[in-house]
């Protein structure tokens, strides 16, 4: 097994880690908010269909709503409780959702129903991803991108390694550090149930430089027959971009609008590969998952296991908020998505609840916008090799279809480097998500 | 606790330094230069790069003021373009003239091509070369360094009245301070084969553009804005590493027509050129291979213009040819992008499209 290699990709950034705060701090279970909001979408795709209805009374980990057809996963009771109504909710991405209001009762053990195991031995490949999209799994480490569809290899292609992610580059966030040293066992497990649906041959677990701990526990644990090896890859940001940990490992490139099948490789995320270690081998869904909170202005700083559906207000409320707190994000400070109302909740793919005060947003906000002054720190930054000055300028101009076709603006996934070293400070990570969102509306209309 | 959320999409951080920041970074590095420009040449000196700064920063906020716009002087690049300006002119060049150059340099350098990060060339260069074009005399009348007077009266062509030709280079022998043609070390190997030694070039004890003079000095700064992050590296290393070898080739040929390696790297304004002028952001490619070919070009430019020009000196033509060459480099030199096999990026800056 090798411990100290250090892998790494072109270009990215430094940014400060801010993880010494909660990285030594065991996850501990936050309690029950008096009212959650479970959204039926928490994914990327189809929302669930309910299937509870309103004053019914439902049982820790109880189905709440199906999965509705490939692109759609299952939705779990994150309590015991009494569903109030069924409606719309705010989300994060500042549209109503429709969702589940649960009001867990008071004097519930809260003990986890269990289910129909799926068995790694003699489960069909198929059978555990039907399992997996039954459990409600969904990518945790941010993108919530439905791990059924993931592990399902398309027709005709091949994928010879599972790259388990355990980078967590974002800054702040250490579930994933958490997760690998708690909960070493179902990742192995986990593995072995991703192994077989995929009919990979090797798994490498990636993890950076500054999680050495978790890379030797993981290491230590690894049994001698599973083909998996611990890879401590250079810490830098976005190490853990999917794109960007194939290519360190495996030294293979995604083909541009690929997917990672195309370079025979699949990634997918250490806290995800764990809860298939932990739920399916009880035929469990997820009710809840780790989550950092953390930032300046919070005062008990941890790693919570905390019920999906929980406000971001009762979080807050429980931890304590300090100073004048001026944003709540969702994820790590790099490509998290900023909160407009605390009574969002937190859902499957919340990875971090960050806190900053107007000591650190005041003077960012305050910044004046220069014109680019073509100094090209954005090139030697992205990690695609993009040109984000040039996009930026055609962004503002705007020349959306020349910025698709010429400067592969599709293939840019937003990690924000090249907004965060901008000394002109160019939103340019703004303005490549609305060119985005324009070129996807305007081929969806044509 | 505040229910007052503020919403901005990520990232939520910031690295790294502000346009602002960079400019300072920048006078700061240069303070060393002004500082020995002004020990070595005295009154003249300091009134040049005084009036140089004045202009151009005044000329700048003039036309902010014209355009309806904030006044952009705040930045500190009118700052640096000026002392720039100045460091680059004849120690004893009239006032009146400095301040002519200094608006072309901001007016027709920056503003005309739409202000900072729209300029194709280096402004303080392009004021530099107009004035070249206009007044080749007082251009090429230079200061000896170290006059023992300097500090106590003017050189006789600082005070000359606007749009009035200075005196006669060679006037004032012998009585306050002396002004010649055509003695730097470049014209002196160029005209009469005359080398001056490195100690002297290094130490900038000689004649010479106000803030040439001192490789050493000028050196320092630019290792201390390469050390920041605030200058890419390769430009200079591209410009020094060509011209000493093109011309350590020349000098190996030829040893009596051309001459050593050593005086042409540390001769002249190709320090202060290699360091401050060519390294400008805007005007330079934005890629790491497209500034060494930048670079390169610059310096082999530079070697052709002393050895086989009419001229002693070319930092400044080599330089805003590098400028105007700057667009096509960065369209020949395009990253390849991450994914695809072969480069299919569209290069260089995207035409701006007009105002509709």
């Amino acid at each position: 097994m090798r411990l100290f290699t250090r892998k790494s990709f072109a270009h990215g950034v430094h940014p400060p880690e801010c993880k010494d705060a909660t990285r030594n701090l065991p996850i501990r279970q936050f309690p029950f908010a008096p009212l959650l909001s479970v959204p039926l979408v928490q994914h990327l795709g189809k929302p669930a269909r309910p299937v509870v209805t309103e004053d019914q009374e439902v049982v820790r980990g109880q189905l709440i709503g199906e999965a509705d057809g490939w692109m759609s996963v299952a939705m779990h009771a994150p309590v015991s409780g009494v569903v109030k109504r069924i409606g719309l909710m705010p989300s994060i991405t500042g549209q109503m959702v429709p969702g589940v209001f649960l009001a867990p009762f008071a004097a519930s053990t809260q003990e986890v129903i269990e289910g129909t195991p799926c068995a790694v031995d003699s489960a069909e490949p198929s059978a555990i991803a039907r399992a997996i999209q039954q459990a409600g799994i969904v990518g945790l480490g941010g993108a919530a991108f439905p791990t059924h569809v993931k592990v399902t290899v398309p027709e005709g292609k091949r994928v010879d390694t599972i790259i388990v992610n355990g980078v967590e580059c974002e800054p702040y966030l250490t579930t994933d550090h958490r997760v690998m040293l708690e909960q070493g066992d179902d990742v192995i497990t986990g593995i072995r149930y991703l192994l077989k649906v995929t009919g990979a041959d090797r798994v490498m677990i990636g993890i950076e430089a500054n999680k050495r701990d978790a890379a030797k526990a993981l290491g230590d644990r690894v049994p001698p027959d599973l083909p998996c090896t611990v890879e401590v890859v250079e810490v830098k940001y976005p190490q853990g971009a999917e794109k960007m940990l194939i290519t360190a490992l495996l030294g293979r490139e995604v083909p541009s609008g690929g997917l990672p099948a195309d370079a025979g490789a699949m990634c997918i995320n250490v806290a995800t590969t764990a809860e298939i270690g932990r739920l399916l081998p009880h035929g469990r869904g997820i009710q809840e998952r780790v989550i950092t909170v953390s930032g300046p202005g919070v005062k008990k700083k941890g790693n919570y296991r905390i019920a999906i559906g929980t406000p971001l207000r009762f979080i807050l409320d429980t931890v304590g908020a300090e100073g004048d707190i001026s944003r709540v994000f969702m994820g790590g400070p790099m490509m998290g998505q900023a909160a407009s109302s605390l009574d969002i909740p937190v859902v499957k793919g919340t990875s971090g609840v960050i806190v900053l005060t107007s000591r650190e947003t005041g003077p960012l906000a305050k910044r004046r916008e220069y014109p680019c002054i073509r100094c090209g720190y954005c090139v030697d930054v992205c990690p695609l090799s993009l040109n984000p000055s040039a996009l930026g300028l055609l962004a503002k101009n705007p020349q959306y279809e020349q910025m698709a076709a010429e400067f592969h603006l599709m293939d840019c996934f937003e990690c924000g480097s090249c907004s965060f070293v901008c000394p002109s400070h160019i939103p340019l990570v703004h303005h490549f998500r609305v060119s985005k969102a324009w070129i996807r509306k305007h081929k969806a209309s044509s | 606790m505040s229910d007052i959320l503020t919403i901005r999409t990520s990232p939520h951080i910031a690295g790294g330094a502000s346009v602002d920041v960079i400019m300072y970074h920048v006078i700061l590095a240069l303070v060393p230069v002004t500082g020995f420009a002004v020990y070595a040449f005295g009154l003249s000196a300091a009134a040049t790069v005084t009036t140089a700064v004045a202009t151009c920063v005044l000329c700048e906020h003039g036309l902010c003021r014209l355009s309806g716009e904030a006044s952009v002087v705040a930045d500190g690049s009118a700052v640096i373009t000026g002392l720039l300006y100045g460091l680059t002119l004849p120690p004893a060049l009239p006032l009146w003239m400095v301040a002519v150059g200094g608006m072309i340099a901001v007016g027709v350098g920056k503003h005309l091509f739409g202000g900072l990060g729209q300029n194709p060339f280096n402004p303080a260069l392009v004021g530099r070369a107009i004035l070249q074009a206009a007044f080749p005399v007082p251009m090429t009348t230079w200061m000896n360094a170290m006059q023992p007077d300097r500090f106590s009266v003017l050189a006789p062509s600082t005070l000359t009245p606007p749009l009035s030709a200075p005196p006669a280079a060679g006037t004032g022998l012998g009585d306050g301070i002396d002004i010649v043609t055509g003695a730097t070390p470049l014209a002196a190997w160029k005209f009469e084969r005359v080398a001056t030694g490195a100690g002297d070039l290094l130490l900038g004890v000689t004649s010479g553009s106000t803030g040439e003079t001192c490789a050493v000095l000028i050196a320092l700064g630019g290792v201390f804005l390469i050390a920041r992050n605030m200058m890419n590296w390769r430009i200079p290393a591209a410009i020094l590493a060509t011209v000493a070898a093109l011309s350590s080739l020349a000098h190996g040929l030829a040893p009596n027509a051309y001459p050593t390696a050593e005086f042409m790297v540390l001769s002249g304004g190709l320090m202060l050129g290699a360091m401050f002028m060519a390294t400008d952001m805007v005007g330079s490619p934005m890629t790491g291979w497209g500034c060494v070919i930048y670079g390169a070009f610059i310096g082999a430019l530079v070697v052709v213009i002393r050895l086989f020009g009419g001229m002693p000196e070319g930092v400044m033509y080599a330089i805003l040819l590098g400028n105007a060459v700057t667009p096509h480099i960065d369209r020949l030199i395009r990253p390849r992008v991450y994914g695809t096999g072969r480069s299919r990026q569209g290069g260089g800056p995207p035409a701006a499209k007009e105002a509709s």
